[in-house]
C-alpha cells in the first residue's frame, strides 16, 4: 500500500520541552528494575530471590498463566529487592548492576534460516517475550496463538515524543534482524507503518520481509492500534502481535549477537528539563542519575515514565518503564486558580477555541497536571469523535463497560481499542472522566469472560 | 487572593464531614470551587487535561446568550413605547425594559439554584454547573408580563421534574429549559397566549399580536382577511429578524440569536451540526407547504419566513443543541435537528392551536433522541459484523 493514509481525527498538543537531537552522556544507573504492573492482566511469580546474582538475560520472574513467558534481567548484578504493595502484590524486583554486564548466552543465528518454533524459543527463553505484544486486549501475546499480521510504527506521534530515527540510528542491521524473525513468527504479514513527512531511515523504507504502509497527520496517527484499524482491522476471534521499534532491535541483537541486550536511548523531555535531550541507557534503569541537575527546579515536579497521555507517575528515583522510550518531566500544578475558568486564558490549551489561546495555533505550552475542573457526569457529547480516527462509538463502548455489558461491548468494537487509543479522548474530555482506566476495565472484564 | 484562598482553607474543616456545618458541604464546595479551580491533579491516566471544564462550557453559553438579553431588554421598552404611542430614547426603552426582565432572571435563578443546591446536598454530590444555562434560558423564552409566582413554579417544576428525578445535569432526558415553558404554557395558558401578554403595559387599543398570532389567523382567513393580515405586521420581515416584534423576551431577535450562534459554533461548544439540520428541516417543510397551498398560511408565508417568525431561531440554537437531551451521535445529530424544524413547521401550520410548535417539537424529539441513537449505534455494529462475513 503506497498511498498515504492521512489521519484527520486527532489532537496535536504542542509543549514545551521537546528533546533536541543530541545524545549526551549521564552517569551510569546503578539500579535497574523490572515493575509488574507494566503488564496488565500479568501474574507474577518470582523465580529468583533477594540477594540471588543474575546475569542479562536471567528471569527474574515468569507468566503464572503462561509460565514459558519469562520476564529478563536487563543488566548481570545482584537482586536487592522485591518491593511489594497491598496484598503482597509485586511491583518492582530491583536488581544492583555490576559495573561490568555479563550476559546469558543464547543461540546466535540468522533467524531467515530457523524455523518458528525455534525463533519462539529463543525469544521465550531470552525474556524478548514479553516485548511482544497482542491486540485485541493490547496485553503480552500468547505464544501459542497465531496472528494473523504483526504490526510495528516506526514513528510516534505523542505529545514530545522520542524520534524513533534518532532513537535507531546505527542500528539498521538489527532492526532488519528483528523483522526477519517476527515474519517468521505469523503466516501473515509484518506490517511496518512509517510516516512519509518526517523523510524516515531507509532501515524502515527499504526494509526487507515487510510491507510498508504509509500514515500522516494528527496524533494518534503513529498509534499502532489505530493504523491497525486502517489497515486490517480486528474481528472477533483474530490476533494481530504488535512490537515496537526499538524492541525490534532487540530482538535483532538476540540473533546477531546471541545476547539479551536491551540498552536504548530515552528522551528527556518536557518543560521542567533545562536541556531536553537524549540519553543512552538500558530499560529499566534508575532514573535518578538522569534527571541529576537535569531539572529547572522551581516548583513540584511529576515525572512521567513515558509521554504524557498514557506514561506512568514515577518517583525521582523510580524507573523507566519496560516499553517506555521518553521521560517527560511537568510541573505537579496542585495549586488552586482564581476564577480560572472564567480568565481569557491565553496560556491554556484546549481542543475547543473557548480559550483565547487558539488565536496562538504554534504556540507551545507549558501544561501542568492540574485536573483543571472537578469530575461530572457526560454532559458534552461529540467531543471523544473528533480525537478518535477509528468507526468505533467511544462514549457508547464507554458506556457499555460500566455496565458491563459483554455482548455490547463486543459489539461496539473492544477488541480493537487499547487503552492508549482512548488517552485523547480522556484529555479532551470536559467531565473529566477516566476513560482509559475504564477501557482497562473492559478489557480486563472481557479476558476474564471470554477464557 | 492569597488571603481569601487562606480563608477559604481554614473554614474547609467546618463544612466537612463532623465539622459543625456538615450539612452544607455541597454549598460550601460550590462557592469554593467557582472561586478557585481546585488543586485536584490526575491520579491515573492521562497526565495533562485540556483546559476546558463544565463552569468554562456553561459559562460560554450564557455568555452566547448575552445578545438575546440585552436585545430583549431593549425590545420590551420598545414594544412598550411604541403601544402607548410615546417616543422614548434608546437608553429609556432599555432601561425599561431592564427593570421588567431583571426579577424574572433573579427568580429563574434564586428558585433554580436553591433546588440544585438542596438536591445536591441531599445526595452528597457537588453542585453541576447545568442550571447556570437552563437558568438564563427559562427567563428569554418568558412573555415579559408572565407572574414572578408562575415563573418560580415553573422553573421549581423543570429542575425538579425535569432534571433532579433523572439524577441531575448530565441524565434528564428532555430540556429543562423548555419543560418550565411547557409546564407554564399549559398551566397557565392565559399568561403564555392572547394578545395581551407580550407587551409589558400595553395600551388596550393597541394590537399585540405576534407575527406568528397574524400567521395562524391566516388558516382559515378570507382573501380580504389574508391581504390585510400580510399587510400587516408579517410584511415587515426586517422587523422580524432584528427582533423589533412582540413576543418572548429573548426569542425575537433573530440577529442576536444568530450572534449567539456564532460565539457558540465558533467555541466549538454548540452543535452547527444541529443547529444548521433544524434550519434546513423547518425550511423543508415550510416550501413543501408552499407546494401545496391548501390554505392562505401555506400558501402566502414563504418558507424562509418561518425560520425568523416566533421561537424558531431561538430553539434551534440553544434549545435543540443541549447536548443532554439531543441525540449523541454524529449522524443521529443531522436526523434529529432536520425533524425538529420540520415538525416545528408542521405543527405550527396545521395545528392552530399551537402556534408555538418549536418548544413542542424539541420536546417531542428529545423524546426520541435515545431511539434515534440507537439506530445510528445499531448501524456501527452492523458495519462491524459484516466486516466480519466478508472475510469469511
Amino acid at each position: 500500500m503506497s498511498e498515504v493514509k492521512k489521519i484527520k481525527k486527532g489532537l496535536d498538543i504542542k509543549l514545551i520541552g521537546k528533546a533536541e537531537k543530541v545524545l549526551e552522556k549521564a552517569d551510569r544507573s546503578e539500579t535497574y528494575a523490572i515493575k509488574p504492573t507494566d503488564f496488565p492482566g500479568l501474574t507474577p511469580k518470582l523465580k529468583v530471590k533477594v540477594d540471588a546474582e543474575v546475569k542479562a538475560g536471567s528471569p527474574l520472574f515468569f507468566d503464572k498463566y503462561s509460565p514459558e513467558v519469562n520476564f529478563a534481567s536487563p543488566v548481570s548484578g545482584k537482586v536487592i529487592a522485591v518491593n511489594r504493595g497491598e496484598r503482597r502484590k509485586i511491583l518492582e524486583v530491583v536488581v544492583q548492576a555490576d559495573a561490568e554486564i555479563q550476559y546469558e548466552e543464547f543461540k546466535k543465528a540468522d533467524p531467515n534460516g530457523l524455523s518458528r518454533e525455534e525463533v519462539k524459543e529463543e525469544l521465550l527463553k531470552s525474556g524478548l517475550w514479553a516485548f511482544i505484544r497482542q491486540r485485541p486486549y493490547d496485553v503480552i501475546a500468547k505464544p501459542e496463538d497465531a496472528p494473523k499480521a504483526i504490526f510495528v510504527s516506526a514513528f510516534d506521534s505523542a505529545p514530545l515524543a522520542a524520534d524513533v530515527d534518532f532513537l535507531l540510528e546505527g542500528e539498521a542491521e538489527a532492526f532488519q534482524a528483528g523483522i526477519d524473525a517476527l515474519a517468521k513468527l505469523t503466516d501473515g504479514k509484518v506490517h511496518l507503518n512509517i510516516n512519509p513527512n518526517l523523510n524516515q531511515a531507509k532501515m524502515f523504507s527499504e526494509v526487507k520481509n515487510a510491507t510498508v504502509n504509509k500514515f500522516a497527520g494528527v496524533h494518534p496517527a503513529g498509534n499502532v492500534g489505530v493504523q491497525i484499524h486502517h489497515i486490517d482491522p480486528i474481528n472477533k476471534g483474530e490476533v494481530a502481535w504488535v512490537v515496537r521499534p526499538q524492541e525490534v532491535v532487540f530482538i535483532g541483537r538476540l540473533f546477531q549477537k546471541g545476547i539479551y541486550d536491551v540498552s536504548r536511548k530515552v528522551a528527556l523531555c518536557g518543560s521542567e528539563v533545562k536541556t531536553p535531550c537524549y540519553f543512552e541507557t538500558i530499560t529499566g534503569a534508575s532514573v535518578r542519575n538522569i534527571l541529576k541537575g537535569k531539572l529547572k527546579d522551581d516548583e513540584k515536579i511529576r515525572v512521567v515514565s513515558g509521554n504524557v497521555l498514557t506514561g506512568k507517575h514515577i518517583p525521582e528515583d523510580g524507573f523507566i518503564g519496560m516499553y517506555d522510550s521518553q521521560i517527560t518531566v511537568i510541573p505537579e500544578g496542585d495549586k488552586f486558580e482564581f476564577l480560572g475558568w472564567a480568565m481569557p486564558g491565553l496560556s491554556k490549551f484546549s481542543m475547543s477555541k473557548s480559550f483565547f489561546s487558539w488565536l496562538t495555533p504554534n504556540k507551545e505550552y507549558r501544561l501542568d497536571a492540574n485536573l483543571n475542573g472537578e469530575h461530572r457526569a457526560y454532559v458534552v457529547s461529540g467531543e471523544y469523535e473528533k480525537v478518535l480516527p477509528m468507526d468505533v462509538l467511544p462514549v457508547h463502548l464507554i458506556k457499555s463497560i460500566l455496565v458491563e455489558d459483554i455482548d455490547q461491548m463486543e459489539q461496539l468494537g473492544i477488541y480493537e481499542v487499547a487503552p492508549e487509543d482512548f488517552a485523547l479522548c480522556e484529555f479532551v474530555c470536559t467531565s473529566k472522566i477516566d476513560v482509559q482506566d475504564i477501557v482497562r476495565q473492559g478489557i480486563d472484564l472481557m479476558i476474564k469472560e471470554m477464557s | 487572593m492569597k488571603a481569601l484562598r487562606k480563608f477559604l482553607d481554614k473554614k474547609k474543616p467546618l463544612f466537612e464531614k463532623g465539622g459543625k456545618f456538615a450539612k452544607l458541604q455541597s454549598t460550601f464546595d460550590a462557592f469554593d470551587t467557582f472561586l478557585f479551580v481546585p488543586d485536584h491533579t490526575s491520579k491515573t491516566g492521562t497526565h495533562i487535561k485540556d483546559a476546558i471544564d463544565l463552569k468554562r462550557t456553561m459559562s460560554v453559553v450564557v455568555m452566547a446568550l448575552i445578545p438575546s438579553l440585552l436585545f430583549g431588554m431593549y425590545n420590551i421598552g420598545y414594544q412598550h413605547f411604541l403601544s402607548v404611542g410615546e417616543t422614548a430614547p434608546l437608553m429609556d426603552m432599555f432601561v425599561y425594559g431592564l427593570i421588567k426582565v431583571l426579577p424574572i432572571v433573579v427568580v429563574s435563578y434564586v428558585v433554580g439554584l436553591g433546588i440544585e443546591f438542596a438536591f445536591a446536598q441531599m445526595r452528597g454530590h457537588a453542585v453541576n454547573e447545568g442550571f447556570l444555562v437552563s437558568g438564563m434560558l427559562i427567563p428569554l423564552v418568558m412573555p415579559v408580563e408572565a407572574p414572578l409566582w408562575m415563573v418560580a413554579v415553573s422553573t421549581a417544576f423543570a429542575v425538579v421534574i425535569g432534571k433532579e428525578v433523572f439524577g441531575g445535569t448530565g441524565m434528564n432526558i428532555w430540556n429543562p429549559a423548555l419543560i418550565a415553558r411547557a409546564f407554564f404554557f399549559f398551566a397557565y395558558p392565559s399568561k403564555m397566549s392572547g394578545d395581551s401578554v407580550w407587551i409589558a403595559e400595553k395600551a388596550d387599543t393597541f394590537s399585540g399580536a405576534t407575527p406568528l398570532a397574524d400567521a395562524a389567523a391566516l388558516v382559515d382567513a378570507t382573501p380580504a382577511q389574508a391581504e390585510s393580515l400580510m399587510s400587516g405586521a408579517l410584511s415587515q420581515t426586517w422587523d422580524m429578524f432584528i427582533g423589533l416584534i412582540p413576543g418572548s423576551i429573548g426569542e425575537t431577535s433573530t440577529l442576536a440569536i444568530l450572534i449567539g450562534a456564532v460565539i457558540l459554533i465558533a467555541t466549538g461548544i454548540g452543535s452547527w451540526r444541529i443547529m444548521l439540520s433544524v434550519f434546513v428541516g423547518g425550511y423543508a417543510m415550510g416550501a413543501i407547504f408552499n407546494l401545496i397551498g391548501a390554505n392562505p398560511y401555506m400558501e402566502l408565508i414563504p418558507a424562509w419566513q418561518h425560520l425568523i417568525m416566533g421561537g424558531f431561531a431561538f430553539g434551534a440554537v440553544f434549545m435543540a443543541t443541549d447536548p443532554v437531551s439531543a441525540t449523541q451521535t454524529t449522524r443521529g445529530k443531522y436526523i434529529y435537528g432536520f425533524l425538529i424544524g420540520f415538525l416545528a413547521v408542521l405543527i405550527r401550520v396545521m395545528n392552530a392551536g399551537f402556534p408555538e410548535a418549536m418548544m413542542l417539537a424539541i420536546l417531542f424529539m428529545n423524546t426520541f433522541a435515545p431511539l434515534i441513537d440507537h439506530y445510528v449505534v445499531q448501524g456501527n455494529v452492523k458495519r462491524r459484523l459484516k466486516r466480519v462475513k466478508v472475510k469469511a
